[in-house]
């Protein structure tokens, strides 16, 4: 009897060992074998040694893939242009049927105006030159290379398309409003009436394009550098309603030959905001 | 059986009652719904079986390329190109949502919310003439 329960726990205790022991001896054989397989693979062929060089290059230089759409506003040529600031908001709302509510509360706007101090809050206006004052700033959503509004929403309604362009998709937007709160620009509105309504008989939308949607109540909206018109190879509403005053110059920002990468390496620009790092993708000449 | 009278007729009553949705519509043959086809165009972006049973979801296919991935190519049916689109694409032949869209929606008893925003011709003249 006790011959056979020593004969028992022995061979339990062996299995045990060999249960424990035998997939990470197999592991650290596979990894083994992994290893001896890439290193063969970087002496035998180029493609290896190449796509390491490509990895590094990522560690020290951000590389800048594919289309980053932004534009350059001349605060100058627009007011030496009387009317022209609002040719350009008139353009762009009458495409998108972005209502007009008429009280500030509720307003709803893609392209709008605001003074120098409110546009730009980081710079000094102390004893600052007296233009500055009556000058009136074009402003809009910057479409950021880093967005805040994009990591607040948390439906992925607003997200940012491989031209670099941050897009809304209204059918996903719950109304959070996250990402207003999010926004250091104020660039988005929020439907907080119908746009389809009406006060004192007038609707909110005076002529409707019939090629575009409204919005609904509860729903976030904002400029979206008219992305449908790029993909046709026109350019943004605003841009085109300046026409040949080049007050607006639009284009591709990784591109070193288009117009506005030319017009930023050439003019003094400022961005809005800059040191919050949310990379805006507009410039403004002043 | 105590009380079989009372019982009986509940019954009966209950069962009459319980079935009321089977009975009441019976021998009343409801119309097909028959939505008018646009006039000058033969071929839709699929064929009409496959658009009766999945419109939506092509929809929804359109909506997430357009915006999300911008594929916004035009599709091809019949010769002719048409725009991914509800309101640019779709309703570019099938022109009347109360002619066309509605008709079925209403006896099936959808109430699609792509309404909420998009708008039919007769929505924009309506916008319009409000002024």
């Amino acid at each position: 009897m006790d011959n056979k329960r020593r004969k028992f726990l022995k061979i339990a205790g062996l299995s045990a060992v060999a249960g424990i022991g035998a997939p990470a001896a197999l592991n650290m054989l596979m990894k083994g074998n992994v290893q001896a397989s890439s290193s063969h693979g970087h002496g035998d062929d180029h493609g290896g040694g190449h796509e390491e060089a490509k990895g590094h290059g990522a560690h020290q230089k951000e590389v800048k893939l594919g289309k980053r759409y932004g534009m350059v506003i001349d605060v100058h040529k627009f007011n030496h242009t009387p009317g022209l600031v609002q040719k350009c908001i008139d353009a762009c709302h009458d495409t998108f049927n972005v209502p007009d509510i008429g009280n500030k509360k509720d307003e709803v706007k893609w392209i709008w105006e605001e003074p120098f101090a409110h546009a730009f809050p980081e710079h000094s206006h102390y004893k600052k030159n007296t233009e500055l004052h009556h000058l009136s700033f074009l402003v809009t959503c910057n479409h950021c290379d880093s967005p805040p509004c994009v990591r607040a929403c948390p439906t992925q309604a607003t997200f940012k398309n491989e031209d670099g362009i941050v897009m809304m998709d209204f059918h996903r937007c719950i109304g959070c409003r996250f990402c207003m709160a999010a926004c250091p620009y104020g660039s988005r509105s929020f439907n907080w009436r119908d746009p389809r309504g009406m006060k004192d008989g007038k609707p909110f939308i005076k002529k409707v394009n019939p090629e575009f949607p409204t919005r609904m109540r509860g729903v976030v909206e904002k400029c979206n550098f008219c992305a449908g018109r790029l993909k046709k190879g026109l350019l943004p509403k605003c841009v085109e309603a300046t026409g040949d005053t080049k007050a607006m110059v639009f284009g591709d920002l990784n591109d070193p030959n288009s117009e506005v990468s030319k017009v930023l390496k050439s003019r003094f620009t400022i961005q809005r905001k800059p040191a919050l790092g949310t990379k805006p993708s507009v410039f403004y000449i002043i | 059986m105590y009380d079989g009278a009372k019982i009986i007729p509940g019954l009966i009553i209950f069962v009459v009652l319980a079935t009321f949705a089977i009975w009441y519509g019976a021998g009343d043959v409801k119309q097909v719904p028959k939505p008018e086809k646009p006039v000058g165009y033969t071929n839709c972006v699929k064929p009409t079986q496959e658009m009766k049973e999945s419109h939506m979801t092509l929809l929804n296919q359109w909506r997430d390329e357009v915006i999300r991935e911008g594929k916004r190519e035009q599709v091809e049916a019949g010769g002719k190109m048409y725009e991914k689109s509800l309101q640019n694409g779709c309703m570019h032949c099938h022109t009347s949502k109360e002619k066309f869209c509605d008709v079925c929606h209403s006896y099936a008893s959808v109430r699609p919310y792509c309404w909420d925003c998009h708008m039919s011709a007769k929505k924009i003249k309506g916008l319009e003439e409000a002024i």
